[in-house]
């Protein structure tokens, strides 16, 4: 058996008590890049230098019995959007080609830090904007279930290198379901912790207030490993929250069952029936069922798409060809501007930038964004009453199973739809957690959601715990 | 048609760097003047994934503004991105405050030719600076250069309501404005190196209405003087478009010190939508009660207060009590040395002539005034005790100037010392009154001015040493014991 197909944990154990070695672990890695890689579409950058020499640095700390971390010699691969110093971070974007950062994000620090590898950077749909991995200016990312078929998005990267054993963990970055609906694709866990429980410094922003960085992996384990390495308060993160987690109460956990949400038209009866069996397997187990009525999902997804826009619009602004990235040279400074966002910029990624302008203008600003915030409070509001009733709630993390590449990139409301049962916990603020749940009749993938009121990653992992090692 | 009256309704936004060690949002150095590009790291280059974290320093410093003017410090403020496009402005976006700014009203009272004033304030608002954009002419492409050391410099940015009605008003206001900042030692107060800026508002309308026309905007203001002559030339330059029926529109100008105009930089339909929202990565700014009580115990005196304190209690004309609460240093100098002279009004007149003159000719502000204020009292008291005369303080300062020597060491040193004792002082007095047997006579028949030339030629004869009083008591004593002398 592969090393790879550890559990991280275990892997950094059997790395700590020197029976393996973590440059051994990195070269199986990097050989099954090497064979993965090209038709999968996963990885962007390889760092095998650095992961090489990081490993032999880990081995010699286990050699002279120092400690080496809790990821000892687990490799890792990072979405390209998380800034790592001197290592390419191109956010998928024409605009960031060439760009080396002079700085290493927070999560990179901690996972430096904690012993893991730090093996390359994963492909995405431009600035995290998609939910299929098909807007990336560096070609698309394809499932390793269905060659045919999206890994989803916008962490399509980091699920699709998962879930082929690229390396045991890696980490996305989710601000409207980035990291669950790529996990539930490629039949991996993801997770969304609270807003501001993991740093953003570092995190190239999309919409700010809506954007946290989550691991991705193949079991619960690795998900708990890499979450404990990358989470705490940052002071170069004001949103950054010194909470930790909250504690679990006494008793049979509580899950609401979001029942009205299956029959809603564009929700497969494969995902539907997957997430009926999940409810079934959670009672089993002990927990309680208690049916649920969820704040209207159309609702939310109206108000995620302007927030997220108008903070985008903002985001990428510093994207001008002054100072970092691609420079289309102009008769003044203002045309080479001009001509720099124009050819930088990917249609979607100006899609958004246009609409999220528009939210901001005078005169719309009232109607939209206003109108948005105040929507994006009752939401919060609603969840935090729901989570008086229930530990936990259980829905599907997409209404479908990967669909075909091509299949939506001309209709961008019909891809906004993949979001539909995702958003919610962003724009709440609340943890998330993706669950492999089976398979549907084709053979692909269906993930199920949980969601835990702020801080409550322990009740995700809690039920996930309930789920672990029966799924199909 | 009789000639319509035009009267000015300015208001005033001025930009205060804060002076605090490091920048607003990140921790690189504020300083002035160096190399380009030197002071700068990812958060102010506005490298992809930066956050900002707020300085609480720049805060503290606000909070110092707004509890001097009197103004309401609301509990939460918000920080607001300001949309816009400028090769300098790295992150393609200003952070400010927009309508959640920290401070919000109070006052300022100046005066103009004496006469007291007081402006209202909308409110002050937090801000990071820009950077600096070059063109250089020469070179071989024609290039624009940027350097971003000023780049998240702390700004407060101070909004007065449009309540002044002449340029003498709005330039006495700024210098109040800047007297406090420096007082309360928030801003450098650098003109020249633009810590302290300010941009003005004006429309004109006819004396006696309350109607707005459209107004200008006024830029690059970078000293008082200029403030002045841009506000008379565009009350002028209002005034004439309407007397010759034309309408006025918004616009921004720029000042152009050298021609003395300002012309048009923007009209108001090219005016920005900078599509202002809160910023998402900073939190609402909460301000607790107890902060701004304890930065209300830092506050110094105000400058308003200090006038009339040191004009009350040193019984000295409002006028050179202003001038003298000019700057704290100035002050502090002048109520040291008002101190140990026992004198307020006599160390005043050192301060406001011979203090002031060696701090102009100064390189090097009050370091290079050599007199310390304690010697300077010492001496006025010295001058005023009789232990010297005049003539010799004259002296006595010259040297502190030079050496900044004690005053009494200076005297010891020259011989300086008085002559009063009344043995040595018969002597000399003696051997005057008969060198000039002339003037002993005229006095003694009845010409007065000749006491005068007697006691010059003892003040001679004794390089100004003697004791006057005394002096002139035995002159006069000799001189009767003469008259009996002569009637024999």
């Amino acid at each position: 058996m592969s090393l790879l197909a550890l559990s991280a944990p275990i892997l950094a154990d059997r790395v700590k008590k020197g029976e393996i070695r973590a440059a051994h672990v990195v070269e199986e890695s990097l050989a099954r890049i090497e064979a993965e890689n090209p038709r999968l579409g996963a990885v962007l950058h390889v760092a095998a230098e650095s992961a090489r020499s990081a490993a032999r640095a880990v081995d010699a700390a286990i050699g002279r019995g120092d400690e080496p971390g809790p990821l000892a010699g687990v490799p890792i691969l990072l979405k390209d959007n998380i800034s790592t110093i001197g290592m390419p971070t191109t956010a998928g974007s024409r605009i960031l080609d060439g760009y080396l950062p002079l700085y290493d994000a927070t999560v990179v620090e901690k996972l430096r830090g904690a012993g893991a590898i730090l093996i390359g950077k994963t492909n995405l749909d431009e600035f995290a904007m998609g939910s299929s991995t098909e807007n990336s200016a560096f070609g698309i990312t394809r499932n390793p279930w269905d060659m045919t078929r999206v890994p989803g998005g916008s962490s399509g990267g980091s699920a699709a290198a998962v879930a082929s054993a690229m390396t045991p963990v890696a980490l996305g970055s989710d601000t409207g379901g980035s990291v669950r609906q790529p996990a539930s694709f490629c039949g991996v866990y993801g997770l969304l912790p609270t807003y501001g429980r993991v740093s953003r410094y570092g995190l190239i922003a999309f919409a700010s207030s809506l954007d946290q960085i989550g691991p991705l992996a193949r079991d619960l384990g690795g998900i708990r490993a890499v979450f404990d390495a990358i989470a705490g308060h940052d002071p170069r993160d004001a949103t950054s929250s010194p909470d930790s987690g909250m504690a679990r109460r006494d008793g049979a956990l509580r899950v609401g069952i979001a029942e009205g949400l299956l029959s809603r038209s564009g929700v497969e009866t494969g995902v539907a029936a997957r997430l009926n069996e999940t409810a079934a397997r959670l009672e089993r187990g002990g927990a309680r069922l208690v049916p649920v009525t969820l704040p209207d999902p159309d609702k939310a997804v109206a108000t995620y798409y302007l927030i997220a826009t108008a903070e985008a619009s903002s985001n990428l602004a510093r994207y001008d060809g002054v100072r970092y990235g691609l420079r289309v040279p102009g008769e003044t400074v203002e045309s080479m501007m001009r001509r720099t966002r124009s050819a930088g910029f990917g249609r979607e990624v100006k899609r958004r930038i246009l609409l999220g302008t528009f939210v901001l203008s005078s005169g719309y600003y009232d109607a939209y964004y206003v109108r948005a915030q105040k929507s994006r409070a009752l939401l919060r509001r609603a969840f935090l009453q729901l989570f008086e009733t229930v530990d936990v709630v259980l829905l599907p993390t997409s209404p479908t199973a990967a669909f075909a590449v091509g299949d939506r990139t001309e209709d961008p409301l019909a891809m906004y739809l993949a979001d539909v049962f995702t958003v919610y916990a962003n724009l709440a603020g609340l943890p998330a957690l993706s669950v492999p749940a089976g398979r549907d009749a084709a053979g692909l993938p269906v993930g199920a959601q949980l969601m835990a009121p702020p801080f409550g990653e322990e009740l995700l992992f809690a039920a996930a715990k309930h789920l672990e090692g029966t799924a199909a | 048609m009789s000639a319509v009256r035009f009267e000015p309704v300015i208001g005033l936004e001025v930009h205060v760097q804060l002076a605090t060690r490091t920048k607003i949002f990140c921790p690189c150095a504020t300083s002035y003047g160096a190399t380009p590009n030197t002071h700068v790291c990812p958060v102010c280059l506005g490298h992809p994934g930066v956050l900002p974290v707020l300085n609480r320093e720049a805060v503290a410093l606000a909070l110092k503004w707004g509890v001097a003017v009197g103004a309401t410090v609301p509990d939460r403020s918000i920080f607001a991105r300001k949309n816009y496009f400028y090769p300098d402005l790295p992150k393609g976006y200003q952070l400010s405050q927009y309508d959640r700014p920290i401070t919000v009203g109070g006052s300022v009272p100046f005066r103009v030719d004496g006469a007291p004033h007081r402006t209202r304030l909308v409110r002050a608002h937090l801000e990071e600076d820009a950077g600096k954009s070059f063109h250089p002419e020469s070179g071989r492409e024609a290039a624009t250069l940027i350097d971003l050391n000023r780049a998240g410099v702390p700004l407060l940015e101070v909004v007065t309501e449009p309540e002044l009605h002449s340029a003498a008003q709005a330039e006495a206001l700024l210098g109040r404005i800047h007297q406090l900042v420096m007082y309360l030692e928030i801003c450098d107060g650098n003109l020249e190196e633009g810590s302290f800026r300010c941009d003005a508002n004006i429309s004109v309308r006819p004396a006696g209405t309350e109607v707005l026309l459209p107004k200008t905007e006024i830029k690059n203001l970078n000293s008082f003087r200029n403030v002045y002559r841009a506000l008379e030339f565009e009350i002028v330059r209002q005034s004439r478009v309407l007397e010759a029926g034309d309408k006025l529109v918004q616009a921004t100008r720029l000042w152009d010190a050298g021609t003395g105009r300002t012309r048009v930089m923007r009209e108001k339909e090219e005016a920005h939508d900078y599509r202002y929202f809160p910023d998402p990565d900073l939190r609402a700014l909460e301000i607790p009660a107890r902060w701004i009580d304890e930065v209300r115990t830092t506050l110094p005196e105000l400058p308003w207060d200090r006038e009339e304190r040191l004009s009350r209690t040193y019984a000295i004309g409002f006028e050179d009590a202003q001038t003298l609460a000019g700057t704290r240093a100035l002050a502090d100098y002048f109520e040291a040395a008002a101190l140990e002279a026992g004198d307020g009004k006599a160390a005043s007149s050192w301060v406001l002539t011979e203090i002031l003159r060696l701090y102009k000719l100064s390189e090097d502000g009050w370091r290079g005034v050599r007199v310390p204020a304690a010697g300077l009292g010492k001496m006025v008291g010295m001058i005023r005790d009789g232990t010297i005369s005049g003539k010799i303080g004259k002296s006595v300062f010259a040297e502190m100037a030079e050496t900044g020597k004690d005053p009494e060491a200076i005297v010891e040193a020259r011989g300086y010392r008085p002559i009063s004792d009344p043995e040595q002082l018969r002597g000399i007095v003696t051997d005057v009154l008969n060198d000039h047997a002339g003037p002993v006579r005229d006095y003694l028949s009845g010409k007065e001015a000749a006491l005068q030339f007697l006691m010059g030629q003892v003040m001679r004869r004794t390089e100004g040493r003697a004791t006057p009083h005394l002096a002139r008591e035995a002159v006069l004593l000799a001189i009767e014991a003469r008259r009996g002398e002569n009637a024999e």
